[in-house]
């Protein structure tokens, strides 16, 4: 069975999804931790575009627009500041045995393929193929996020989560309504401000942005 | 049947003449991105040609099988450059082994390497032996990973059977075979001791692995040692074309297509050779503690494209 | 063969009886060393012979099956003879005429205190181990089964005089019985519903899929224990390097494999349905039983330890073969199905030749240097070339490389592992290729591990002053390495025609065979597929290495020359060089141990750079001895200390007791 060469490009871009969450899981500099995410932004941009161009979904350009200021520019700009001004640009930080990890990601997303195959027939799309993809990719942000140690790694998780969302919306239904996109990229944006500030404050408090230091803040 | 026979020993001694060529155009290459002149592409041969005429050299306690390790691991890499599809499909040796077949025929060739390394009984002997079998049973099981994905897609582990499949199939994109490949490059270093695992051109005593177990051969054995290594580099090279770039390589029966094969060969050859270069020049080496992380990798990008292709190509 | 298979199974007796009577010969004159030794041992290993071609004359036959009169009175011994138990007794003839030889000049040398009845307890051992194979009711299957325990038992306990094989003895006897109970229990279930405990009867019943299960895990469970299965293989490490040599090898290349046995005389033969997770089950047992054993040998400091480990590897690896025929045959996939189980027959007879092998090895080396301890080795093969070259042999086989027999069984296993994504389950098709790695894994630390075993015995410098001066190997034990080595030469080399056997096997297990596949390319090529799939020629492989060492080698003399001459070794030129700067087997484990490290549980002792005598010193221990075993020992240990309450010493209070109980039942039962 050969596919179309639009339907080629999503796979190979969704694959490339995949291999950046799981790059995300293994990167021990926060710097690189940032650029992957940065990379992902841009595979996300390419892939919606392509779907738009394949689909003639003039509203999914809209959103590769929204993702590609966001995503590529914005947001990684942020990050990049905000490691400058916490002065931890070159932290490198001790992880928990990447193998196992990375044989924790695999079964994920075995588990992520295997849950999707219903939801893929069901979907008429090109792209159906890609949900598999896009569910492994909020998982393995979620595992990142709870082998993290330190709170900007964590953050970055939780905005490539939004990735995988945002990516499996575009897979299964060629994206969320225009009102819904923007407002979700509100929320992240000014959720990484939050963070931001957050993080000042838990270095002011605990001189680290380490966050098991916050297990101290519970009740005795 | 001669005609089998002819095109049999044509393509091996091909490959076992033309090994060291390959070893010296990387050189070459590496040469020139680190702004040096280099020896030229024939080094190899004249190094070769001054090890066969020397004297051997063996140590007072090194035993028989010191002595016929050179030429059973010369003998495995011949019979590999005999199995492996390089210029045709219609080979008869090429039945005798598929993809794991030939996995453990490199495995045997390593472990005679790193008895004969043991055999004197000298500390860096030793350690080059275990750090060789260490590197190796670590990069085997992301070897076979890789294998799994190409052998999915053409029904086969017959690296015939695959090169004619893949070679036939109209083109597509493979995400899978991408991950595949990038895996069996990564393997490749490390099973072939180059950069970031080894380092080919050290001495230094802590950071060998495949020079410390070749430490106390000497003249001819050497030779020998140094001629297989470079074969094996040549057939892995081989295997990846096999697997992921098929095409170019001559039908069964299809003799007019023999010197385009050659020459689609020989091409394919260089651009990795220089390739292999590039990637030594920009990679540092790296510790041996680290390698497993290397190998993880590798097998995980193997994993990934078993499981793509399950996804996206079924 | 023209045995019919009647015929084939009186055959089968008279080795039996054979074997007895050389057994209760040995009492006849208990201290004649020379009698038992020289005469009654040899005698032994032509029965050995004579088994392997009965099992080779049965595994064509149909089953054939007889009723003695031994045995209970409304239960006497039903035997049987077919492919499944041909096979498994070819094995134990195999193994037993190399390991018969073997002892002949073994147990001379160790000058046993009453040679006679080490010979009894010796043939009784392989008379047990023939009889499991060839009982057709749980009765008689039970009593084969224990009196295999016991005689082994005493056999590891040969030197009862060390505390600490006491200790093993105990328990390898302890965990033997806990089988011993889970396999009862396992043919009780299955009685319940037949109605009788005959074989014959247990075949024609049909289990409700719940008691299915539940026969297959006490199966699983109770041959577990006996074959080592993790986490039931504490016994194993500690019982083999405490047993005379010949005693490991037949333990080790036989006695696990009538576990494996049972379990497939169980799943495939008595129980007349599979389920798929069973077949999950087992091969994730098989797996991490395969790594499991292959990291430990991997950091053990003694030699025996270390192929008791490898043991629990290889036995690791043919379960999960089974594992996946469960699975195969559980999808109705039967040809595939076939593939693994031949595989992992195939394996557990590649086990027996090359273990046994490696085993008497050991016991040459143990006997020429009185040394188990690989620190204290190095440098035999100048010293010992007979059992440096079979010990080569052993090696090489064992690590999985072409063209000897181990690579024939892993390449057919891998194979069944590469057809898996063609399984009616998705998560099986991703998951199982996935597993392949863990195998793959195991295979290649074997490598390691012998390349570690091999090299630290046998190369490098002695360790030990007085390894100059040991012998080689007597004739006797020669022969039994020449038995063993052509054993493994010959099942890797002709693969063909041994899975042509194996066909039988597995016809008679899941209905499929493989030699359709086969026929078609010839005796030269395996093809568990087809030729386009897959196909492996040993023999081409060897005419090719050794015709390209040939050329090579004349060339090289011819073009140039072979002048040589020695010198001091190089070593990057250190001028001095001292047998303790090689590797130690710590050293060459000590990868590994920083590598794998959550799985051991590491002691050690690390000198300060200011010590006066820096002594170095650590221990690798098993998580599991202190996870399950000793929390185990400890219940059992609380329990009876509550329960020896009852205890006074007092005879009225306990007729007191009894008196209860009695009244007791009475009011029960009324």
């Amino acid at each position: 069975m050969i596919l179309p060469l639009s339907a080629q490009l999503i796979n190979l871009l969704a694959s490339l999804m995949l291999l950046l969450a799981f790059a995300m899981l293994a990167q021990r500099r926060i710097l690189s931790l940032i650029h992957l995410f940065a990379l992902q932004g841009a595979v996300l941009t390419v892939n919606t575009v392509v779907v738009a161009q394949s689909t003639a979904q003039a509203h999914l350009l809209y959103s590769a627009g929204l993702t590609l200021i966001l995503k590529v520019i914005v947001l990684p700009w942020i990050l990049h500041r905000l490691i400058d001004r916490l002065n931890i640009r070159w932290d490198v930080e001790t992880l928990i045995n990447i193998p196992t990890i990375m044989l924790v990601g695999i079964l994920l997303v075995i588990l992520a393929f295997n849950l999707a195959l219903p939801i893929s027939q069901l979907a008429g799309t090109i792209t159906r193929a890609t949900i598999g993809i896009a569910m492994a990719s909020v998982l393995l942000s979620m595992l990142m996020m709870i082998t993290r140690r330190k709170a900007v790694p964590q953050v970055i998780g939780f905005l490539a989560m939004e990735n995988g969302l945002f990516f499996a919306a575009t897979s299964a239904t060629y994206g969320m309504p225009m009102v819904v996109e923007l407002g979700i990229a509100l929320d992240v944006l000014v959720g990484t401000f939050i963070f931001g500030i957050f993080f000042f404050q838990i270095r002011e408090t605990f001189d680290s942005l380490d966050i098991h230091h916050l297990e101290k803040l519970k009740e005795k | 049947m001669t005609r089998f026979l002819f095109s049999q020993l044509f393509q091996t001694l091909l490959v076992v003449l033309a090994a060291p060529l390959l070893l010296g155009w990387v050189n070459q290459c590496r040469a020139w991105l680190q702004n040096r002149s280099g020896p030229g592409w024939l080094q190899p041969y004249r190094v070769l040609r001054k090890l066969f005429l020397k004297d051997a050299v063996l140590a007072y306690n090194a035993s028989v099988l010191f002595r016929i390790t050179p030429y059973v691991v010369f003998g495995c890499m011949a019979l590999a450059a005999s199995i492996v599809p390089v210029l045709a499909t219609d080979l008869p040796f090429s039945p005798a082994a598929d993809v794991i077949a030939l996995v453990g025929l490199f495995a045997l060739a390593r472990v005679f390497m790193a008895l004969a390394a043991m055999d004197v009984g000298t500390a860096f002997g030793s350690m080059g032996a275990r750090r060789e079998m260490l590197i190796a049973s670590l990069a085997e099981p992301a070897l076979l990973m890789v294998v799994f994905t190409p052998s999915l897609i053409s029904g086969s582990t017959a690296l015939t059977t695959i090169v004619e499949t893949l070679a036939h199939s109209r083109l597509a994109i493979y995400p899978s075979m991408a991950f595949a490949g990038v895996a069996f490059v990564m393997v490749m270093l490390a099973e072939n001791a180059r950069i970031p695992i080894d380092n080919p051109a050290t001495h230094l005593e802590l950071t060998m692995i495949h020079e410390a177990m070749i430490l106390e051969y000497s003249a001819r054995h050497l030779a020998l040692m140094e001629w297989a290594n470079a074969i094996k580099l040549t057939v892995y090279s081989a295997v990846g074309v096999a697997l992921f770039l098929p095409w170019g390589i001559a039908q069964a029966g299809d003799w007019t297509m023999m010197p385009l094969a050659i020459v689609a060969f020989a091409a394919k050859m260089a651009a990795g050779g220089a390739g292999l270069a590039v990637l030594e020049a920009v990679s540092a080496k790296l510790r041996i503690f680290r390698a497993p992380e290397f190998l993880g990798m590798a097998f995980m990008l193997a994993v990934l494209g078993i499981l793509t292709h399950f996804l996206l190509e079924r | 063969m023209s045995l019919d298979a009647l015929s084939a199974l009186y055959a089968a007796i008279g080795v039996i009886m054979f074997w007895l009577a050389l057994g209760v010969a040995g009492l006849v004159r208990v201290h004649d060393e020379r009698f038992v030794f020289r005469i009654l041992f040899p005698l032994g290993s032509l029965g050995g012979a004579g088994l392997t071609l009965v099992g080779l004359a049965g595994l064509t036959q149909p089953a054939a099956s007889l009723v003695l009169p031994l045995g209970l009175p409304d239960l006497p011994f039903h035997l049987r003879l077919d492919p499944l138990s041909s096979f498994f007794l070819a094995l134990l003839g195999l193994a037993a005429a190399g390991i018969s030889l073997f002892s002949a000049a073994y147990f001379r040398k160790t000058a046993a205190a009453q040679p006679g009845l080490t010979g009894l307890q010796y043939h009784l051992f392989l008379v047990s181990m023939a009889a499991v194979c060839l009982a057709d009711d749980a009765y008689f299957f039970m009593v084969a089964w224990e009196t295999m325990a016991l005689s082994s038992y005493f056999l590891v306990t040969t030197d009862h005089h060390v505390a600490e094989i006491r200790r093993a003895g105990f328990l390898y006897l302890l965990i033997a019985h806990l089988g011993a109970i889970s396999i009862l229990l396992c043919f009780g279930v299955m009685q319940n519903t037949a109605g009788e405990y005959t074989f014959a009867s247990m075949r024609g019943a049909k289990l409700s899929d719940f008691w299915a299960t539940a026969v297959f895990l006490l199966a699983l469970v109770g041959y577990g224990a006996k074959a080592g299965f993790v986490p039931l293989h504490a016994w194993l490490p500690e019982a083999h390097p405490a047993a005379p040599s010949p005693v490991s090898a037949l333990m080790s290349g036989v006695m696990l494999k009538m576990a494996i046995y049972g379990l497939l005389r169980v799943t495939f033969d008595l129980l007349s349905q599979q389920i798929w997770w069973w077949g999950v089950l087992a091969l994730t047992v098989g797996l991490v039983s395969a790594l499991f054993g292959v990291m430990f040998a991997a950091v053990q400091t003694d030699m025996k330890r270390l192929l008791a480990y490898s043991s629990i590897e290889n036995i690791g690896i043919a379960l999960s073969g089974i594992g996946l025929a469960i699975i195969f045959h559980a999808y109705a996939m039967n040809v595939l199905a076939a593939l693994a189980l031949i595989a992992a027959l195939y394996h557990c007879i590649n086990h027996a030749a090359f273990k046994s092998l490696l085993f008497l090895v050991t016991g040459s080396v143990l006997h020429a240097t009185r040394e188990r301890s690989l620190g204290h080795l190095g440098g035999l093969i100048r010293r010992m070339p007979w059992v440096a070259a079979f010990g080569l042999i052993g090696t090489l086989a064992i690590a999985g490389l072409p063209p000897l027999n181990g690579f024939v069984s892993e390449w057919l296993l891998l194979q069944a592992f590469l057809l898996t994504p063609g399984l009616p389950n998705s998560y099986l098709n991703m998951l199982v290729p996935v597993a392949t790695a863990a195998l793959v894994l195991a295979s290649a630390l074997a490598a390691y591990v012998m390349v570690k075993f091999y090299g630290v015995v046998f190369l490098g410098q002695p360790r030990d002053g007085k390894l100059n001066e040991v012998h080689d190997a007597s004739k006797w034990e020669r022969a039994a390495f020449v038995w063993l080595a052509a054993a493994c030469v010959l099942l890797g080399l002709a693969p063909v025609a041994v899975i042509a056997q194996l066909d039988n096997v597995s016809q008679m297990l899941v209905g499929a065979t493989l030699s359709g596949n086969m026929g078609r390319s010839g005796w030269l090529f395996v093809t568990p597929a087809s030729p386009e799939r897959a196909s492996y020629s040993a023999p081409l492989f060897l005419i090719g290495i050794v015709s390209a060492v040939l050329v090579v080698f004349l060339l090289v003399r011819w073009v140039y020359h072979g002048r040589a001459r020695r010198a001091a070794a190089w070593d990057c030129g250190f001028p001095q060089q001292t047998a303790r700067m090689q590797d130690t087997a710590e050293g060459f484990g000590q990868p590994i141990k920083q590598i794998f490290e959550p799985f051991f549980r590491i002691e050690r002792h690390l000198p300060k750079p200011t010590d006066e005598r820096p002594y170095y010193w650590s221990k690798t221990e098993d998580h599991l001895w202190y996870w399950l075993y000793l929390p185990v020992a400890n219940t059992v240990q609380w329990v009876s200390q509550v329960i020896g309450v009852l205890q006074h010493g007092r005879i009225h209070v306990y007729l007191v007791y009894s008196f209860v109980t009695l009244l007791a039942l009475l009011l029960l039962i009324r």
